[in-house]
């Protein structure tokens, strides 16, 4: 009798330890995929802002064609990227691109004083932290969910059930020490 | 910054637990001094409690009054906001709406019961002053107090201090009025021994009200330290908010829409005539760490 109390309780703890550690690793799956939509809705905001920023540029300097050939195609790639991966390079890509769009305006004092121009490159800069920081609490709770899958004991349910490791949102050295300075 | 942050988070916690130990105790000389039982104890509780519901709806309202801000809207700061936004993100909380103060004295507080409704006040000044990485550190400090909870831990602190404030009270009163009665009857007259409780629980009367105010303000520093740990962990950058603090602290003008009554929400004490040394008394009584002991620790991470 009272060993079969024992075996009881036993049973009832490991079940209640399960549905603890099941529950958190949907939780951390959940906050991961929200991450993701936060970084991905910081990047829409960026391609959308380009084009504005391209024209503006070109209002004052119509002859640096080849700049914005090169930020409108980085973009372009950017958009259409599919996978993290794609997006993290593809991303390089359009801030390389938009470095050199950038200090080409720093030729044209007009386009430097233009109210429009100003706004468009403090949003710009705004939303680039964004993303920054979008990526950051990304990658941070990936590596909770990875960790979560890969210790002990939480890693026996995470098999269970099928739970997959992320990727990480991983970008070059260069451009992880902060966001694109333009110094004007 | 990792070890900084738990430190303080345990820290706070002892200090809660610290504090209700102390209460336990002062309730047991209540009990034998004034010969009340528990009535008393939930009495006090809950008057303290109806005293501190008022502050804990109100106190964001009465905050942004009394400092005469602003709601401002994105278009009108867009600086600002983004700032907000980002470090939001980062924090995995809405971004909580913005205020401005008119001062040109550099400051900034956040109030608010949970993430939902909070909101973040700057002075104008510290939008002039600071750069961009440093404002990021104020706010990323900001932040860390709305998603820590700290206003409902303050009040809870409140309605501890409270407590104690009222217990302590009513044993002075018995003792006033009713002292000797009730000494004559409590435990059939030990004598000597009863005589000592009865002054030791005098003496707790007597001190308790500093002994709370005291833990009250160790609670407060040491969630000013977590939010500095909190916001070098948004930010990655401990030096910005260092440099913050450096700026803010060195500027000599007063924020004249502060009081004693709001001062202790500021990121650094607006009352500069306050800032007086580091002495032990001083550091007693003092909501905020010294900023010195701030900085160091910011450069540690």
């Amino acid at each position: 009798m009272g060993a079969f109390v024992l075996l009881l309780i036993i049973i009832g703890a490991v079940a209640i330890m399960a549905i603890g550690m099941y529950n958190s690793l949907v939780t951390l799956r959940n906050r991961t995929d929200n991450g993701w939509s936060q970084i991905d809705v910081q990047l829409r905001r960026r391609y959308d802002l380009i084009p504005n920023l391209v024209e503006t540029v070109k209002g004052y300097a119509k002859h640096e064609r080849e700049v914005f050939e090169k930020v409108t195609q980085a973009r372009a790639a950017a958009v259409n990227a599919q996978t993290i991966k794609e997006h993290g390079q593809a991303d390089n890509v359009l801030t390389g691109a938009l470095k050199s769009l950038f200090a080409v305006a720093e030729n044209y004092p007009e386009l430097k004083a233009n109210q429009n121009f100003l706004m468009l490159q403090e949003e710009l800069a705004g939303t680039e932290s964004k993303v920054a920081y979008a990526r950051q609490f990304y990658n941070d709770t990936v590596m909770k969910f990875n960790m979560r899958q890969q210790v002990f004991p939480s890693n026996i349910i995470a098999n269970m059930f099928g739970f997959k490791e992320r990727d990480y949102y991983q970008i070059e050295e260069e451009v992880a020490k902060g966001p694109v300075k333009v110094q004007f | 910054m990792y070890e900084q942050i738990s430190r303080n988070k345990w820290k706070s916690a002892a200090l809660i637990v610290f504090f209700m130990a102390f209460i336990f105790v002062l309730v047991w000389f209540f009990e034998y001094v004034t010969g009340w039982g528990k009535g008393g104890l939930v009495l006090a509780v809950a008057v303290a409690m109806g005293m501190a519901a008022v502050g804990y709806y109100a106190s964001d309202k009465i905050v942004l009054g009394i400092s005469r801000a602003k709601p401002v809207s994105k278009d009108e700061y867009p600086y600002l906001y983004n700032v907000v936004e980002g470090l939001a993100i980062a924090a995995g909380i809405p971004p909580p709406k913005c205020y401005v103060i008119d001062d040109t004295a550099p400051n900034a507080f956040a109030a608010g019961r949970k993430p939902e409704t909070a909101v973040i006040c700057v002075t104008t000044g510290i939008l002039e002053k600071l750069n961009r990485v440093e404002l990021e550190g104020v706010i990323a400090h900001e932040m860390s107090h709305i998603k820590n909870f700290d206003v409902r831990l303050q009040t809870l602190v409140v309605v501890m201090a409270g407590v104690v404030a009222l217990l302590s009270d009513w044993m002075l009163r018995s003792f006033m009025w009713g002292g000797g009665r009730r000494r004559g009857r409590s435990r059939g007259g030990d004598g000597a021994a009863g005589g000592v409780l009865v002054l030791v629980g005098l003496a707790l009367a007597v001190l308790s009200p500093f002994i709370a105010t005291i833990i009250q303000l160790a609670v407060s520093r040491k969630r000013e330290f977590l939010a500095d740990a909190s916001s070098a962990e948004l930010t990655r950058y401990p030096a910005g908010l260092a440099s913050a603090l450096r700026k803010i602290s060195a500027d000599t003008e007063p924020l004249e829409a502060a009081n004693k009554a709001t001062a202790h929400l500021y990121i650094v004490n607006p009352l500069k005539n306050l800032k007086g040394g580091n002495s032990g008394v001083n550091r007693l009584f003092s909501t905020h760490p010294p900023i010195e002991e701030r900085i160091a620790a910011l450069e540690k991470m």
